[in-house]
């Protein structure tokens, strides 16, 4: 099975302060570290178990500046078969649709059975899977934490409202959007970094995909980033200063007020 | 067999030390005491074994050439010889019947066996027990029965030792006819041989042959605490990129020396019964870590047919949580009485993991964030130093920074978890203002420091550690110090063994234990008495200080030092300290345990009669911080860092000391 899984870099909640800039319209970016967003590495392991169970092929493709390099090396550190880096000033300033638009000029280029996506990135909208399988034509299922390959078609499970799991047969090609904890992704050293450190990542660029240039971009993007603020902070949380003992009846009591105990 | 198609491990340096090791663990049984009576059984057993060696072969030459004898063992030293002998046999027969009482009736829980691991070797030992007391019976009737009839027929007899198994024997025979004597005589020789032959050729398949192999897997024993074994001997740094595989991932990717440890575990189950993973239920024991790999060579490599290396080993024999759940602690390796190395063979099973990606979860992000930012928190690198940094501390005192403007002679590598973490930041304080006081002229690293990655390497990813290494070595060669301190025992051993190239490390026990015998160290008398009046402090030993680097007194002396201080030793200390829980990574790792080690240390404390634990280790307090509340024993019990203690005590020369309240301040009083 030819699987393509869509990944992209973020900084990573877990190692950066986010702090506002003084102007007060984007975060400080200065010191970030970025990684892999988290879902999208639960994509590409779900992918390599997939091609190890059925054989065939993972492609891991990331619309991004030339940093982008630097999470496709991971992944093909994990196992990947290809990466490639799609790149191209006209692409600065996309929104969803925009990067959707990209990614199905590229998902056309190649011949792939499975498309994946992480749920969303952390610092994204969770738009972009759902509108790749819209532009593609393909069907579509969100939020995915199991999968099962069968003849011509997937059998897949959806995290649903309350834990509990949904099944549904998906024909194939499809576009799933992966939920994380599908899987436990495998870890990546810099050992393994290394190793792959010269195998050549292929860029493409709007003229390479057929992009016309007015579909992507700042000036098309119809959503607009106008602010950023963090939240004040409300009242409501309700601080216990009793005894241990004290606060574990009070705490039970609460939870028994709201109906949590049955 | 599979020992020829081990990994490399250069063994054959300094003989004289190895030959030291032979004469004082393998000949001198240094370890055995520490059991006081399985190893007394012991001693007085080997010793009977080595004295009856010459006897045996005498005997087995008597029969065919009668009036053969040892040379150098004639006369008046071949009888005190054949006096000792009687009385060895007769100890060693002894020994045999209390040690399968033991097996039998007592059954120490060291010994069992759980049943997932098979049936249990008790069936073996006592089979062994009685063959070798058989051949003590054998060997002292055919001493009796040829002294009495030499008695019989008026023939100068051989002297029994008086109340030997020997001479009561010769006693029960002495009035049987000379041709039952010799029939008698014939037939324990026999017996003997038999015996005797048996023994040797069923040694190699029971825990007996620990006894041949333990006399090389001693003499080759590691010579260096505190140090691990490199990727691959003979491989250097530069080229560790060129090796395939890392790490031991299927049996003969285990050196030769390891294979040896395997054959030589005596299966005493001294090192499980210490090891604090197995007794908090982790599932780890490390005598099944030797037993399970020596049932693996027995079925993969049989004495006629074809060698086998078989499947990887984790998922096989050992489990992912049995190999994760080592702390390296060391206390198995400094119980074992053959030496057999426990932490090499983990990391290196670790690396074999790391390698293929097999990681828990909980550990990836901390040794992703390791190799961003160089510390497993994710913290920023430019707040590093920020311990430094608060209010009240730069009232008293300035810590410089060795970025190239500031000079100093002493670096104070302080380590992500005292930089970062918010009470351990006061560890760093403490420091910091001893040093000052003492005068030192020391800075910081600041925001150029990264991880020790200590427990990146000893969590089996090499590369990463490899590259903190060199980065850390890069800033402190440029500081240009000529000495380094630490507060963190992990950075210590790091600096001291896993570093090369770097100026001498001492932690801050050693250098304050000098400062006070040097008379630099004061302390203020009257107000310690009153506070310290209702306290009874417990030293807990870290394992990277006291185990793997030999400091034990230092810390102790400080303590002593104190006026008014009242210290109590918990019984389980020095080389025998119980771990707490573990440093670094293993911080991060949710291991599935019955308890906490901490929690049971913290237990050991109270029945010590301590209400203040005092430890030289931050991740000694975290553990035994968290454990006090776990426990519920908030408000009974406190834990404080030595460098706090000498801080809170310390006269201040020229000035009142400026010191934090900690909440052990608090207790007790």
């Amino acid at each position: 099975m030819e699987i393509l899984v869509c990944a992209r870099r973020v900084p990573d909640a877990s190692e950066n302060e986010i702090e506002l800039n003084i102007a007060g319209n984007d975060i400080e970016r200065e010191e970030f570290v970025y990684s892999v967003n988290e879902a999208d590495n639960y994509a590409v392991e779900e992918a390599l178990q997939i091609r190890d169970r059925v054989g065939g092929n993972v492609t891991v493709v990331t619309v991004d500046g030339e940093e982008g390099e630097e999470i496709l090396r991971r992944e093909l550190a994990m196992g990947a078969n290809q990466a490639a880096l799609v790149s191209d000033e006209a692409f600065n300033g996309s929104d969803g649709e925009g990067v959707a638009t990209i990614l199905k000029a590229f998902v056309q280029k190649g011949h792939y059975h499975l498309i994946l996506t992480g749920v969303q990135a952390d610092d994204g909208a969770a738009q972009v899977g759902g509108m790749l399988a819209a532009m593609l034509d393909y069907p579509f299922a969100s939020l995915v934490n199991s999968i099962s390959v069968e003849e011509g078609k997937l059998k897949v499970s959806r995290e649903i409202e309350g834990g509990n799991k949904e099944m549904n047969e998906i024909d194939l090609p499809c576009v799933l959007s992966i939920q994380t904890g599908i899987n436990e992704p495998r870890y990546v050293g810099m050992r393994g970094i290394r190793q792959v450190a010269s195998v050549p990542i292929p860029t493409s660029t709007a003229a390479d995909l057929g992009v016309d240039h007015g579909a992507v971009g700042e000036a098309a993007a119809k959503v607009k980033r106008v602010d950023y603020f963090v939240p004040a902070a409300s009242k409501g949380a309700e601080m216990l200063h009793g005894s241990r003992e004290e606060n574990a009846d009070k705490v039970l009591e609460l939870v028994a007020a709201k109906g949590g105990l049955k | 067999m599979p020992l020829l198609r081990a990994q490399r491990d250069p063994r054959f340096d300094q003989p004289f030390v190895r030959l030291g090791g032979v004469f004082k663990f393998w000949l001198g049984q240094w370890k055995h005491p520490r059991y006081k009576f399985a190893g007394t059984l012991h001693i007085l057993i080997f010793a009977g074994f080595i004295l009856l060696a010459l006897r045996a072969f005498t005997v087995l030459i008597v029969g065919v050439s009668q009036n053969f004898v040892m040379p150098g063992l004639s006369g008046r030293t071949g009888e005190i010889y054949d006096l000792v002998t009687d009385y060895a046999a007769t100890v060693v027969f002894l020994c045999m019947v209390v040690a399968a009482g033991r097996r039998l009736i007592f059954k120490p829980a060291r010994y069992a066996l759980p049943a997932k691991y098979g049936k249990g070797h008790t069936a073996d030992a006592v089979f062994l027990l009685g063959l070798i007391a058989l051949l003590m019976v054998a060997d002292s009737l055919f001493a009796a029965s040829r002294s009495a009839g030499h008695l019989q027929q008026g023939q100068p007899a051989e002297a029994l030792a008086a109340l030997s198994l020997p001479w009561m024997l010769q006693i029960a025979i002495g009035s049987m006819p000379l041709a039952t004597l010799r029939e008698l005589n014939v037939g324990a020789y026999l017996v003997h041989e038999i015996a005797f032959y048996f023994l040797l050729c069923y040694r190699p398949f029971g825990i007996q042959f620990h006894v041949e192999t333990s006399l090389f897997s001693i003499y080759f024993s590691k010579l260096e605490r505190g140090t691990l074994k490199p990727v691959r001997w003979g491989v250097s740094d530069e080229h560790l990129d060129q090796v395939k595989s890392f790490g031991v991932k299927t049996f003969e990717d285990f050196t030769w020396k390891h294979m040896l440890d395997f054959y030589s575990c005596a299966d005493c189950g001294r090192c499980a019964d210490n090891c604090p993973a197995n007794t908090v239920g982790r599932p780890l024991a490390p005598r099944f870590l030797t037993t399970k790999a020596r049932d693996y060579v027995f079925q993969h490599y049989p004495v006629s047919g074809k060698a086998n290396n078989g499947k990887p080993l984790i998922g096989n024999v050992y489990s992912e949580d049995e190999i994760w759940s080592c702390t390296t602690c060391g206390a198995c390796e400094e119980e074992c009485p053959l030496l057999v190395e426990y932490i090499d063979k983990i990391v290196d099973l670790r690396r074999g993991m790391i390698d293929d990606g097999n990681v828990p979860q909980s550990l990836q992000k901390p040794l992703k964030a390791l190799e961003s930012r160089g510390n497993p928190y994710g913290k920023i690198e430019k707040k590093r130093g920020d311990w430094a940094k608060t209010p009240e501390f730069l009232q008293d005192n300035k810590v410089k920074v060795l970025d190239g403007k500031n000079g100093a002679d002493t670096l104070y590598f302080v380590d992500s978890i005292t930089s970062y973490d918010d009470r351990m930041q006061s560890i760093g304080r403490a420091t910091a203002r001893i040093l000052t006081r003492l005068g030192k002229n020391f800075g910081i690293l600041g925001a150029a420091e990264r991880d020790s990655g200590h427990e990146v390497r000893r969590f089996g990813e090499e590369m990463l550690f490899t590259a903190l290494r060199d980065h850390n070595t890069e800033a402190i060669k440029a500081s240009g110090v000529q000495r380094i301190v630490t507060a963190d025992p992990h950075a210590f051993n790091a600096l001291k063994h896993d570093y090369k190239d770097v100026p001498p490390v001492e932690h801050i026990s050693q250098v304050l234990a000098r400062e006070a015998r040097a008379g630099n160290l004061r302390f203020n008398a009257a107000d310690n008495w009153l506070e310290n009046r209702d306290r009874v402090y417990a030293y807990h030993d870290p394992c990277y200080l006291g185990r793997h680097n030999q400091v034990y007194d230092d810390p102790r002396d400080v303590l002593d030092a104190i006026p008014g201080l009242h210290r109590v030793e918990m019984k389980r200390s020095r080389d025998r300290s119980f771990c707490c829980g573990g440093g670094g990574l293993m911080l991060f790792y949710e291991p599935k345990e019955e308890q906490r080690m901490g929690v049971v240390r913290v237990r050991m404390a109270a029945e010590a009669g301590a209400n203040v634990i005092v430890t030289a280790c931050p991740f000694c307090m975290v553990n035994v911080e968290d454990a006090i509340k776990v426990a519920g024993m908030e408000g009974k019990m406190s834990v404080i860092d030595l460098a706090e203690v000498v801080d809170q005590h310390m006269v201040c020369e020229g000035g009142p000391a400026q010191t934090e309240k900690l909440e052990a301040a608090t207790v007790g009083g």
